[in-house]
């Protein structure tokens, strides 16, 4: 297994601030989406990412316009990491047709065809094969993508992530297994679900290399993942990434996460992304006092237009109901 | 007009659509150096290469998904089950991915995918490998469900489901790969949603597909012995139904069997029944008549696994029943 270590930051001062501000977009995203909850705009099941903004954003920063990425139902920070629409994902969260999927997937199942983002995924594990799919298709055109595959800890117990690594090790798949291991599987710590919580080692049965990294540094994340990602699209092997994070709220929003101590919360906010590499840029002189609260204050409103625009954003139309079931019509109209 | 085995017919349509479009590519278990577990994939490989006719493991659910994968990306994989009974295995993809990717994408992912392989009882191979899925895969949306009873249907089906741009069940039948017929010459589309009258008849429309059809016809033999002249009509696409063609022979016979080997309740014949009651409730004479597979797993003795499984002489029952003749 490959060892971590150390490393020396290569992110610019312009790359970091960059990337700062995706991570403030993901965070003041997902604050909206709770407020809109409790307003109860939206409902049903609502997974946020706060806490984990440093991995998706630090290893999407390495995402090329072939590559495809696919998640879990806690893919609104995904999907805004790759650039997508702020008000596109709002009016998803509301229902409206305006959506990233017109309404129709709602929190779990955001899309992006532009960035070539395959979706949140609400069943766990579900989403394994579409991802070494895609890594399938790049070897097949010869495109020199990759696929990067993002799950939880807890699906490190389902089935489909050893079918897949097995098919991805056996045929040369560019599929990058990125576990966001943010310690628990909904209310149950990994302790009490994963027989072998070292994850990167399940590498090791599948012949590929393993790595963990510490998901809250956006320096090791950025860096490694930098290096990891030229490698496999060079070698066409997969990988297997153990990220070690945390959200900061419950599982969704109706968890208290009352299986948590608050010193156990307080310790991992210590390392909070955003406050760390704000922080630094402020210390270094990259970024002063004003700049900073000007690009909240920027973010901020950019949000609060994604909550208008979702707000007044139509619902779909009753013919939507029964549109995109089949693509194919036959000469009568009928699907 | 070439005479032909149906596992020969399915394995031109493969092969004229691999030549065809070469984003076609199947992969399954045994589909390429075994020459498939029933043959019909016999001589892809060493036409196509490895690239294009894939062993995989025994991994259903990471093949499936796979194929799900590359489909959203603009491939055209067929998927072969070596049996429908181990599509179990990789429910959760056919269901939550392939069918529903269109629909919660709002219409960005489109799944053309094909999955495809024998349904249905084989030979003495008792209860885990008898299934059939017909009803299961049609009740979810998004999915289309074929099921041809002859090697001309089934060339011309398996080409227009390949080229469609939805997931498609494609049901074979064991049983039925050495069944022969006449395959027309030269290149033919049978269009998914067209069913087929497979015999005119003006006393009682026995409604059939795959296996039961070769059933239904010598049931309608049978008949005519005795004075009945049964219509055959196989719709072909279990879903979406051919309910025109249904309409037209109800309309002329106002008697109706459906015949299904899967079990009675909710078997596809029950919504078959149901669309007839609904749209013709005032054309029939006499009640439908369902023959199906009794309530039990199936059994390995032969007696018994007779027993279970529809007949001419169960067909031949009901079509009297319907006709007022028994």
């Amino acid at each position: 297994m490959a060892t971590t270590k150390n490393v020396i930051s290569s992110l610019t001062k312009e790359k970091r601030v960059e990337l700062l501000e995706k991570m403030l977009v993901i965070r003041n995203f997902e604050e909206a989406s709770i407020k809109s909850y409790q307003q109860k705009k939206i409902a049903g099941f609502l997974h946020t990412y706060i806490g984990q903004e440093a991995v998706g954003v630090g290893t999407l920063s390495h995402k090329l316009p072939q590559d495809t990425v696919v998640t879990t139902y806690r893919c609104h920070g995904l999907y805004l990491a790759l650039g997508g629409s702020a008000k596109e994902g709002m009016a998803e969260l509301y229902g409206r047709v305006t959506g990233c999927a017109r309404g129709k997937g709602g929190s779990m199942h955001f899309f992006s065809k532009e960035h070539n983002f395959l979706g949140g995924h609400g069943i766990v594990g579900g989403q394994f094969g579409v991802g070494i799919g895609a890594a399938f298709k790049s070897n097949y055109d010869e495109d020199n993508a990759v696929s990067f595959i993002f799950f939880g800890d807890g699906a490190t117990v389902q089935g489909t992530l050893h079918e897949t690594l097995n098919l991805a090790a056996l045929w040369d798949l560019p599929a990058i297994f990125i576990c966001e291991d943010n310690q628990y599987g909904m209310g149950t710590a990994c302790t009490r679900a994963i027989a072998n919580t070292d994850i990167a080692s399940k590498a090791e049965a599948y012949g590929i290399k393993g790595y963990t990294l510490n998901g809250m540094d956006l320096h090791e994340v950025h860096d490694r993942m930098g290096e990891i990602v030229k490698e496999v699209r060079a070698t066409r092997r997969p990988v297997l990434i153990h990220m070690k994070t945390y959200r900061y709220f419950g599982h969704s929003v109706s968890d208290a996460g009352q299986y948590r101590t608050k010193d156990e919360v307080d310790s991992w906010k210590a390392k909070d992304p955003i406050q760390v590499i704000s922080r630094e840029l402020i210390d270094s002189k990259g970024l002063s006092e004003e700049e900073f609260k000007n690009l909240q204050k920027k973010i901020k409103a950019q949000i609060q237009e994604a909550v208008d625009f979702a707000d007044e954003s139509p619902e779909p139309p009753a013919e939507e109901l029964t549109q995109h079931v089949y693509m194919d019509m036959d000469e009568a109209g009928n699907a | 007009m070439a005479v032909m085995e149906m596992k020969e017919a399915i394995n031109q349509a493969l092969k004229e659509e691999m030549i065809r479009d070469e984003k076609v590519f199947i992969l399954g278990e045994e589909v390429a150096e075994y020459n498939g577990a029933y043959k019909v994939t016999k001589g892809l490989l060493d036409h196509f290469g490895p690239k294009r006719v894939i062993d995989t493991p025994i991994s259903e659910t990471g093949f499936t998904g796979l194929a799900v994968g590359a489909a959203m990306m603009g491939l055209r994989p067929v998927v072969e089950f070596m049996s429908f009974n181990f599509s179990f295995v990789a429910f959760d993809q056919i269901i939550s991915n392939a069918a529903k990717m269109y629909y919660m994408s709002g219409g960005l992912f489109n799944v053309p995918m094909v999955m495809r392989g024998p349904n249905g009882a084989g030979p003495r191979v008792s209860s885990q490998h008898s299934h059939n899925v017909e009803s299961l895969y049609s009740h979810f949306p998004g999915l289309r469900v074929m099921s041809p009873s002859n090697p001309a249907d089934a060339k011309g089906m398996l080409k227009s489901a390949i080229r469609c741009n939805d997931p498609v069940i494609f049901l074979e039948n064991e049983l039925a790969y050495s069944l022969k017929g006449e395959v027309p010459d030269g290149e033919y589309l049978i269009p998914i949603g067209k069913g087929d009258v497979k015999r005119e008849g003006t006393d009682v429309t026995i409604i059939a597909w795959s296996r039961m059809m070769s059933l239904a016809k010598a049931a309608a033999e049978e008949l005519a012995k005795e004075g009945i002249n049964a219509e055959l009509l196989d719709p072909r696409t279990l879903k979406p139904l051919d309910m025109p063609l249904i309409a037209a022979s109800v309309k002329k016979t106002n008697r109706v069997v459906v015949v299904e080997e899967g079990h009675y309740f909710c078997g596809l014949g029950s919504q078959v029944a149901e669309s007839i009651y609904r749209d013709l409730f005032d054309y029939l004479d006499a009640p439908i008549q369902r023959i199906a597979q009794s309530e039990n797993p199936m059994p390995y003795a032969a007696n018994l696994e007779a027993a279970t499984l529809p007949s001419v002489e169960k067909i031949v029952k009901a079509a009297k029943l319907a006709a007022y003749r028994a």
